[in-house]
C-alpha cells in the first residue's frame, strides 16, 4: 500500500526527522490560508498523488506570492497527472501540500528497502541527490553506498555514521544526521514499511538536514497489525476495479487487452495470460480467485471481469487442488444465467472433482465452450474473440 | 530415497485442529503420509483424527519422534510457529500460510541461520502448496492423484502451475520423484537453488523442472548453480511474459522492479546458462519428454 508525501512526512516527523513547515489543502482558498500560516515569501505547492517523478509532470510549483499559490492550486486540483510511474492513465490530484520554500545547499539521496537477495533491509544512499536512483545506478554505480541491517539487532549508530560520511554530511551535522537516519529506520520497522525514500534529503543554507520529499510503501501482509497505516489508504489513487476485487478477497490487476481471465493461483494465472498472448490475443486482466472458491465467490469474480466493457471473450481456467471443480462450475453457471452473457465463454477445468464440474456445465445447456488443456483453452478463447470482433465490425458496416 | 520426505518420515501438523489444518491433515493421512500427531496449544492430551494432540512441538518430538511439520497457523503467528519447529529440532518444515509479513520472514531466516548447518531445519514456503514424493508421502495441500511416481524433480513457486506441469507429464507417462513448492513470497525458506542442490544429490531424480515467475533473483541464481554444479539437465518455464512492470501479480514476490526481473530477461539469462526453456506453459511436459529422450 502506498501513502501520500504529506502522510509520510507526518510519520517521519514523529520519529524526529526534520521537515519543512507545511499544511494540507483541498481548495485554492485553503492553499492560500496555509501559505499565510506558514509565512515567508516562497512556497511550494505540491500535488499529492501516489507517484514519484511529480516535478517533471508539472505537479510541483514554486510560488512567490499568494496569488501564485492560488493559481497553482486552481490548476492542480482535479488535474490528471501522468508521470513515468503512473502509466498512461495517470492519477488525479485531489489534495495539495503547501510547504515553505527551502534554501537548498546540497541534495542527497537516501532510502531503505527490503532486499530480496540478502533477505534484509538495506539502507541506500548517494551524495548525488535529486536524480532517480535507477539513473544513478546505471550512470555512476560507485556513487551509491549500500549498508545491510542485521534483523536481530537493527540499525546501529556506527552504520548511520558510515552512511552520513558516505553522503558527505559535514562533521558538524553528524549527530543530526544519525538522528535522522535512525528515525527513518524506526519509522520503517515500527510500521512494517517495505520502502522509505527521501529524495532529496537536503542540507540547507543554514546547515539543517531536511527531508524535502518522502515516499513510503507498506507491506500489505502486515496491514492487519498496522491499523493506523491502513487508515491512511486513499482510494482515489487506486484502480476502482482492483479495489472492489480486494474487498472481495480476490487478486485483480487490470490490463490493456480484451480477453477476460478468471484463474486460480497466481502462477497459473500468469501462465494462462502468457498462453493467450502466444495464441495471438491480449489478456484484459489478471485475476486469481484463490483457494477454496465457493460458488458465490466464483460468481463475484465472474462479474468483476465482465464489468470491464472492453472484454470480448472470457476464459476460465481452474486447476483445482483445494478448490473444487463442481463448485466453480456451479458459480459459473449461476453467473451466466443471471448476467445474460453476450460474449463467448471458454471454461477449462482440471483436478479435484473435475468430472462433476464438467457434468454441471454440460447439463446447464448454456453456450459454454469447454477445453481439456491449457493450449486448447487459450486457442479457443483467441478464436472466439476474433470472431466476436469480426461479427461486431460486420454489423457496424451494415 | 526421495528428497525431503519419504514413506517413513514422521510428520506433525501445526494448527492441527483448525478448519484448514483438519481438512489437509485428513487428506495427508488418506494419502498414506506417516502423520504422527499435531500441535494446538492448549489442547494437548486430546486425540484428534486418531492422532495425539500436543501443546508444543518439543513434546511431539520427544514423545512421537516428529521429524517434519506442516504449518497451517494464521499469518500473525505463523513465523512464531516456524521458529518453534526449528527450535524443537524438526528437520523439515513446510509453511502453507499465505500472508506472513515480510519483516517476520526476515526474523525467521535470521533465526534459522543461527543453527549450525548440520542442525538447521529446512524450510519451504511460506505461501506454497507443499511437497510430495508420489507413492510415498505428501506434506502439502496438492491433489495427490495427479502425481505419479517417476524420475523428474519439480521445484516451483506456484501451486496450481506446478499441478499443471505434473499433469502434463502424467499425460505423457512421465512420473515425478519429488515436487517441491517454494512459494510466492519475496522472502522464502528455500530458494530454487537450494532445492536443485538436493535434486542433484538424489539418485531417483534424473532431470529437474524449475517453474519460476517474474520478480527476484532466484531463478537466475539457480541457473548459475545448474551450470556450475549440476550433472542433471534442467528444464525451466518462467511465467509472466505479459506482466507489466511495477504491478504485483497476485504473489507478493511476483513484481518486476528492475528489468532483470522480467520473464523475458530471466529466460534469456537461463538460456545462456544452458537451461532448456519450455517455450510455452503448455509445452512443459513435451519439453521434459524431449530432454528425457536425449539422456536415456
Amino acid at each position: 500500500m502506498d501513502i501520500h508525501e504529506y502522510q509520510a512526512k507526518e510519520i517521519l516527523s514523529g520519529y524526529g526527522v526534520k521537515i519543512a513547515d507545511g499544511g494540507l489543502a483541498y481548495s485554492p482558498e485553503q492553499a492560500v490560508q496555509r501559505a499565510r500560516d506558514i509565512g515567508g515569501n516562497v512556497w511550494v505547492v505540491k500535488a499529492q498523488i501516489h507517484s514519484g517523478a511529480r516535478g517533471k509532470a508539472g505537479g510541483i510549483k514554486i510560488c512567490k506570492t499568494h496569488d501564485e499559490v492560488e493559481a497553482a492550486a486552481e490548476e492542480l486540483l482535479g488535474k490528471r497527472l501522468v508521470t513515468r510511474q503512473t502509466g498512461p492513465a495517470g492519477k488525479v490530484c485531489y489534495r495539495l501540500y503547501i510547504e515553505a520554500g527551502t534554501n537548498i545547499a546540497r541534495e542527497l539521496y537516501f532510502c531503505f528497502l527490503v532486499d530480496r537477495e540478502s533477505e534484509r533491509i538495506v539502507m541506500v544512499g548517494s551524495a548525488q541527490g535529486g536524480m532517480e536512483i535507477e539513473e544513478l545506478a546505471e550512470n555512476d554505480p560507485q556513487a551509491i553506498t549500500r549498508i545491510y541491517i542485521e534483523p536481530a539487532v537493527g540499525l546501529q549508530a556506527f552504520q548511520a555514521r558510515e552512511m552520513a560520511f558516505a553522503l558527505g554530511i559535514p562533521a558538524s551535522m553528524l549527530s543530526a544526521a544519525v538522528r535522522t537516519i535512525k528515525g527513518c529506520y524506526r519509522a520503517l520497522r515500527d510500521n512494517d514499511a517495505s520502502m522509505l525514500e527521501i529524495n532529496p534529503l537536503v542540507i540547507t543554507a543554514s546547515d539543517e538536514l531536511i527531508a524535502l520529499d518522502a515516499k513510503m510503501a507498506f507491506d500489505d501482509n502486515a496491514l492487519f497489525r498496522q491499523q493506523k497505516i491502513s487508515e491512511l489508504r486513499d482510494k482515489t489513487q487506486e484502480d476502482p476495479r482492483e479495489m472492489a476485487a480486494a474487498d472481495r478477497g480476490l487478486s485483480y490487476v487490470g490490463l490493456d487487452g480484451d480477453i477476460g481471465c478468471m484463474i486460480n493461483g497466481a502462477g497459473l494465472a500468469m501462465a494462462t495470460m502468457d498462453m493467450i498472448k502466444l495464441a495471438g490475443g491480449e489478456p484484459a486482466n489478471f485475476l486469481d480467485v484463490g483457494g477454496g472458491a465457493s460458488p458465490e465467490r466464483t460468481e463475484k469474480a465472474f462479474r468483476l471481469v465482465l464489468a470491464d466493457e472492453g472484454v470480448k471473450a472470457m476464459l476460465v481456467n481452474i486447476f483445482a487442488g483445494i478448490n473444487r471443480c463442481d463448485w466453480i462450475a456451479e458459480g459459473v453457471v449461476e453467473a451466466v444465467k443471471k448476467i445474460d452473457l453476450k460474449i463467448p465463454l471458454i471454461v477449462r477445468l482440471s483436478g479435484t472433482n473435475v468430472e462433476e464440474g464438467r457434468k454441471i456445465i454440460a447439463a446447464s445447456g448454456l453456450p459454454i465452450m469447454t477445453a481439456d488443456t491449457l493450449a486448447e483453452a487459450a486457442e479457443k478463447a483467441v478464436r472466439a474473440r476474433n470472431e466476436m470482433v469480426a461479427a461486431v465490425a460486420a454489423q457496424e458496416e451494415n | 530415497m526421495s528428497i525431503l520426505i519419504d514413506a517413513s518420515t514422521a510428520m506433525i501438523i501445526q494448527g492441527f485442529t483448525g478448519k484448514i489444518g483438519t481438512f489437509h491433515a485428513q487428506d495427508m493421512i488418506n494419502y498414506g503420509s506417516n502423520v504422527v500427531g499435531g500441535i494446538t496449544p492448549g489442547k494437548g492430551g486430546q486425540t484428534y483424527l486418531g492422532r495425539p494432540v500436543f501443546n508444543t512441538v518439543k513434546e511431539a518430538v520427544r514423545q512421537v519422534g516428529a521429524e517434519a511439520s506442516i504449518v497451517f497457523v494464521p499469518p500473525g503467528s505463523a513465523a512464531d510457529a516456524i521458529m518453534e519447529a526449528a527450535d524443537a529440532g524438526i528437520r523439515y518444515c513446510v509453511a502453507i500460510t499465505d500472508g506472513i509479513p515480510t519483516q517476520d520472514m526476515m526474523k525467521v531466516k535470521n533465526f534459522l541461520r543461527r543453527f549450525p548447518e548440520s542442525e538447521r531445519m529446512v524450510l519451504t514456503g511460506p505461501n506454497c502448496a507443499g511437497t510430495i514424493s508420489p507413492g510415498k508421502a505428501m506434506l502439502g495441500i496438492m491433489p495427490g492423484h495427479i502425481y505419479v511416481p517417476g524420475n523428474v524433480g519439480i521445484v516451483g513457486r506456484s501451486g496450481t502451475l506446478g499441478y499443471e506441469a505434473a499433469d502434463q507429464m502424467r499425460r505423457l507417462g512421465i512420473g515425478i520423484s519429488t515436487s517441491v513448492g517454494i512459494g510466492g513470497d519475496p522472502i522464502n525458506g528455500s530458494s530454487h537453488r537450494d532445492i536443485m542442490e538436493k535434486f542433484e544429490q538424489d539418485d531417483e531424480t534424473k532431470l529437474v523442472v524449475m517453474i519460476g515467475e517474474i520478480g527476484g533473483p532466484q531463478e537466475v541464481e539457480a541457473g548459475i548453480f545448474a551450470r556450475e554444479n549440476m550433472s542433471k539437465p534442467v528444464v525451466a518455464y518462467i511465467a509472466g511474459l505479459t506482466a507489466p512492470e511495477g504491478r504485483r501479480m497476485g504473489h507478493a514476490g511476483a513484481i518486476i522492479s528492475s528489468s532483470a526481473e522480467s520473464a523475458a530477461e530471466k529466460v534469456a539469462r537461463l538460456k545462456e546458462l544452458g537451461v532448456t526453456i519450455a517455450p510455452t506453459p503448455s509445452a512443459m511436459g513435451e519439453t521434459v519428454a524431449t530432454v528425457l529422450a536425449r539422456i536415456s
